[in-house]
């Protein structure tokens, strides 16, 4: 059928573009930092992709993801330190494969108790069992390594055509391997029967029971799989950073996960991709732009959660669609006056807030504040009066659009699927 | 034996004082379905604005003026928030009370600053209620206040033990019993009380008699994190004021809600009294399993005496007791103690 | 030869807290034999259907499918043992299409339990399965349609399809033709007749002319007991019922 084979080619070709991007990246972005982020945005992609399959794929919410994230991450230190000993004949490149494993291990153990209940008592026990395995790694210090944490080093055993991975470029490509790997697999599981029967558990768990189906067994192995991932992730963070601290099985990661994998998009399944970009894009640049940016992003993960739960994919695939039946035309108008009095917003808004922190932290340094490539006089009530204007003004008309744009989106739909019904009869 | 009391005493108020906040969660969580991730925020809320509030107005009015205000916030968040997501389900409703709670320590962070900050009793509540004196000669008795020239002499021939009771501590237990008895008062006897219980279980069926159940919806979380409020209060200037109280706080009080069963009023009571007394025992407790072997005369092997597991003190183990009580719980008896509801 | 008994119940009991909603159930069901179960509102039809399917738990008394005890089972197991129910309110997967919905009833009982090792676009019994369910339920045209929007009465087809795709020999059905008009109920009562040839069948119905058209015997029940178990005709004529149900079976103009 001529849909298929459009979709198989399709199918080839992202699947290609996603190695090739991969592949060139560091050609492309090629200062330090961006091959440092760069690392990072592939373990983040699995990590979030792990986590969608339990939330977006079971409907899990789980508080406490970075458990086998963290696991995985200390087991591979141990190992990569085992390696360096000598006491381990296991080649650097297969480590990630011992977090994948520790993932497995630990979701066996603990996933049981976790998936008996299900809903929100579900995620109460990934919370209460995150906090445990935190607690703990402040107790047994030989293998959580106490304050400073556990170290090694990736350059150990016998290097392979000259890949001792002592250059950050080898991690990378090491990290895009198992990152496109972990990719392809964890898509393949969608289109396998635990995967389908995983999202039927997630819309209706009830039915799912009277079609044969153990809904505990369903979502406890999705949970091992899940963990596996999440451990493969850990293991090639623990070989990028050479160090491990008791932060990687803190609540903080596994509410990051949480955060990003929603922003990137839950409902599908490149969501969490975009996601896990935007985790390391928040961690390392935005976090040195401003002080607040915890709370800019929580503003608008509370937005998304209100306005668009299907996160920026759902976004970027529901005006896809407008556009493909020719109705983004009409939306371009609106979107740019919510861009304006958005940003509008954003600066009085920032502006505010990073005088109120200038004023708390830095007030011995005199009143001047660079913003934006301005200077802001902290002292001066007038700055403060027009950055509140300037604010209260962005929200207002951003919120007069919006309810403008509600009903201009809901007639787009609904034309779009009138003509849709006209093309099939 | 006075270790005992005082610590009896001690752990039954930091228990009062998880029951307040979590008999809050409780009633949110039956009326309305919702796990309000952010409950310890409003606790955390609430110690700040008493603070901000004691310094202009008073300790006193501060202190019923900051729950009021909190209350009055949360019930500004259900209605223009939370409301709106009700019908995406419960998902969407816990993700919501989660991104609140990243919200609210960062306003706090930014309002007050990442350090704490001096919240201090006021002076008729500083000092101890009581002190507890064991003398060598004269035996266990009880003197109001501090222990006064008895405890400070330094005698030598007779031992003296003096152990006070904070007037803090005190104050919380009197605060907990009174907002418990109003509680219990409130849902029993009066009509807008007997209203919420039956929406409680049924809240489709109030509705069609004639009760606006979103308005007691927004009233109920109101109250809940009024209550949440006023534990932050009284819990800010007995512990202490800092951006973490809410974390510190938090997970404990979902513990004991699970423990207890979700959606039993009485199970958080009997949750929060045994989890805030194991936990203030266990702190206290500096003993290991290694030597409970050598008191119990049993030799012990090298290897145990290097092992870390075997090393531990009860105290160092005590902040994982009440999630080990939460794995427990909920492999042996999952709906909790006193549970009735399945989520 | 005596028929084999396809469902028996036999002093089943349920309370809720202090209500008592079934009293005491007593029946048996022959293999390849059509039951009606009517009665007025809140006399515990679906109760009595939750309480075979697995839903709950009874209070008392024992429920045997093909001889084998399934009081106190889990859903799945009854279900893995033949046993498969529709319900009165659409329980389907909205968000998965018409093909994916039956697809998803047939895999377990063909076998896959919780594969991830094989793609379920080379399942081919399970995929040719669920092709020849949406061709009976007359679905074909919305294979790729959301289960969510499709109309009600076709949500209804989906209902009884992903029931009795997994090949159950005893089917309960509650209420199947709840909400449809009447031109839709004629066309789905032959639905039914069709897919459920040769099988158990219990049905919810109020629509007398449905259950009069369909079953083989009728059972009527009254506040939580069975007052009347019998052949339509003999029902007909019963005293006992035409004093609980009177008004109702004159209105239908029966």
């Amino acid at each position: 059928m001529r849909t298929t084979h459009n979709t198989t080619s399709t199918s080839y070709a992202l699947w290609l573009g996603f190695a090739i991007v991969l592949v060139l990246a560091p050609w492309v972005f090629t200062s330090n930092l961006s091959l440092t982020m760069l690392s990072q945005m592939g373990i983040a992609i699995i990590a979030c992709l792990s986590y969608n399959l339990l939330l977006g794929q079971g409907g899990m919410l789980s508080f406490g993801h970075a458990v086998y994230t963290g696991l995985g991450s200390y087991l591979t230190i141990h190992a990569l330190n085992a390696v360096g000993k000598g006491e381990l004949p296991i080649p650097v490149v297969l480590l990630p494969l011992v977090g994948g494993v520790a993932g497995l291990a630990f979701a066996v153990l603990l996933g049981f108790v976790t998936t008996r209940k299900s809903g929100t008592a579900f995620s109460m026990i990934t919370l209460g069992l995150a906090e445990l395995v935190f607690a703990m790694s402040l107790m047994f210090s030989e293998f959580f390594g106490g304050e400073a944490g556990v170290s090694g080093n990736r350059v150990v055993g016998q290097g392979l055509w000259g890949i001792t991975f002592g250059p950050q470029r080898q991690v990378y490509y090491l990290i895009a391997v198992y990152t496109f790997v972990s990719v392809g697999l964890l898509y393949a599981f969608t289109q396998t029967p635990l995967g389908r029967i995983l999202n039927a558990v997630r819309d209706n768990p009830e039915r799912v029971e009277f079609i044969g189906y153990n809904t505990q067994q369903v979502r406890y192995r999705a949970f091992i799989i899940a963990g596996f991932f999440a451990g493969i992730a850990g293991g090639l963070g623990a070989l990028n950073f050479e160090i491990v601290t008791a932060e990687v099985v803190g609540t903080g990661r596994s509410g990051a996960y949480l955060l990003f994998t929603f922003l990137g998009g839950a409902t599908f399944f490149f969501g969490p991709i975009l996601g896990g970009i935007l985790m390391v894009l928040a961690f390392v640049l935005l976090s040195e732009i401003t002080k607040a940016w915890l709370l800019y992003l929580g503003l608008v993960f509370l937005f998304m959660v209100i306005y668009a739960p299907g996160g920026l994919a759902g976004l970027i695939m529901a005006n896809v669609r407008v556009a493909k039946a020719g109705a983004l035309r009409q939306l371009l108008p609106i979107y740019a006056g919510m861009a304006l009095t958005c940003l509008l917003m954003l600066a009085g808004a920032g502006a505010l807030v990073e005088m109120i922190y200038h004023q708390q932290l830095n007030s011995s340094i005199g009143a001047q504040l660079p913003f934006a490539g301005m200077v802001l006089d902290t002292q001066d009530s007038a700055t403060w009066f027009v950055c509140l204007a300037m604010a209260a003004l962005g929200f207002v008309g951003f919120e007069w659009l919006r309810q403008r744009f509600v009903p201009l989106w809901a007639q787009v739909q609904t034309d779009i699927s009138h003509q849709l019904q006209r093309d099939a009869s | 034996m006075e270790f005992f009391l005082i610590s009896m005493l001690n752990g039954l108020s930091y228990g009062l004082l998880l029951f307040m906040l979590s008999s809050g969660l409780t009633l949110i969580f039956s009326m309305m379905g919702v796990l309000n991730f952010a409950h310890a925020s409003f606790y955390m809320l609430g110690a700040y604005v008493a603070y901000t509030l004691a310094g202009v107005i008073g300790f006193w009015p501060a202190l019923i003026l900051a729950p009021i205000l909190t209350g009055a916030a949360g019930a500004l968040f259900e209605s223009q928030v939370l409301r709106k997501v009700h019908k995406h389900g419960h998902v969407s409703e816990l993700l919501v009370t989660f991104g609140l709670s990243y919200i609210v320590l960062e306003l706090v962070q930014l309002l007050w600053g990442r350090v704490a900050v001096e919240f201090n009793p006021p002076a008729v509540l500083q000092g101890p209620v009581f002190t507890l004196i064991n003398h060598a000669e004269q035996g266990l008795y009880l003197v109001s206040g501090a222990g006064g020239t008895v405890c400070s002499a330094i005698d030598s021939a007779v031992r003296v033990i003096c152990t006070p009771f904070p007037a803090t501590r005190a104050f919380i237990m009197a605060t907990a019993l009174a907002m418990v008895i109003s509680l219990w008062w409130v849902l029993t006897r009066t009509r807008a009380g007997l209203v919420i219980q039956a929406a409680l279980t049924h809240p489709e069926t109030v509705e069609t008699l004639g009760h606006n159940v979103p308005r007691i919806f927004m009233l109920v979380f109101a109250m809940g994190t009024g209550l949440a409020a006023l534990a932050g209060v009284i819990g800010g200037f007995t512990f202490i004021t800092e951006p973490a109280m809410a974390a510190t706080v938090g997970s404990v009080v979902f513990v004991v809600v699970v423990v207890g069963g979700m959606g039993s009023l009485s199970g958080a009571f009997l949750a929060s009294l045994l989890i805030g007394i194991i936990q203030t025992f266990a702190v206290a407790i500096d003993y290991s399993f290694l030597q409970l072997l050598e008191d119990a005369g049993l030799a012990s092997t090298v290897y145990m005496q290097n092992n870390s597991f075997a090393k531990l003190t009860v105290s160092q183990v005590a902040p994982i007791l009440p999630y080990l009580f939460l794995v427990l719980i909920l492999i042996f008896r999952p709906r909790g103690l006193l549970g009735k509801r399945e989520t | 030869m005596t028929r084999p008994i396809s469902l028996r119940l036999h002093g089943v009991h349920k309370q809720f807290g202090n209500t008592a909603i079934i009293r005491g159930l007593d029946l048996e069901v022959f293999s390849g034999e059509r039951v009606a179960i009517i009665g007025p509102n809140g006399a515990g039809k679906s109760t009595m259907f939750n309480l075979i399917s697995g839903r709950f738990a009874p209070s008392s008394g024992e429920i045997y499918l093909n001889g084998q005890r399934i009081d106190g089972r889990k859903p799945f197991e009854i279900n893995r043992l033949g046993l498969s129910r529709s319900f009165q309110i659409t329980n389907i997967f909205p968000k998965l299409s018409v093909f994916e919905n039956l697809r998803c009833a047939v895999l377990w009982s063909l076998g896959h339990r919780y594969s991830f090792w094989s793609f379920l676009g080379n399942l081919k019994d399970a995929n040719d399965l669920a092709q020849e369910w949406m061709t009976r339920i007359h679905l074909n045209a919305k294979r790729d349609v959301l289960a969510t929007n499709l109309t009600y009465a076709e949500q209804r087809a989906l209902e009884i399809g992903i029931t009795m795709a997994g090949g159950a020999n005893v089917v309960l059905l509650d209420e199947p033709t709840a909400g449809m008009s009447n031109s839709e109920t004629e066309r789905f009562i032959e639905l039914i007749k069709d897919v459920t040839q040769g099988k158990t069948l219990l049905t919810v119905e109020h629509d007398m002319g449905v259950v009069f058209g369909l079953a083989d015997k009728i059972a009527v029940l009254v506040y939580g007991e069975i007052i009347a178990y019998d052949t339509p005709d003999k029902i007909r004529a019963n005293p006992r019922v035409q004093e609980a149900y009177l008004g109702s079976m004159e209105e239908q103009g029966h």
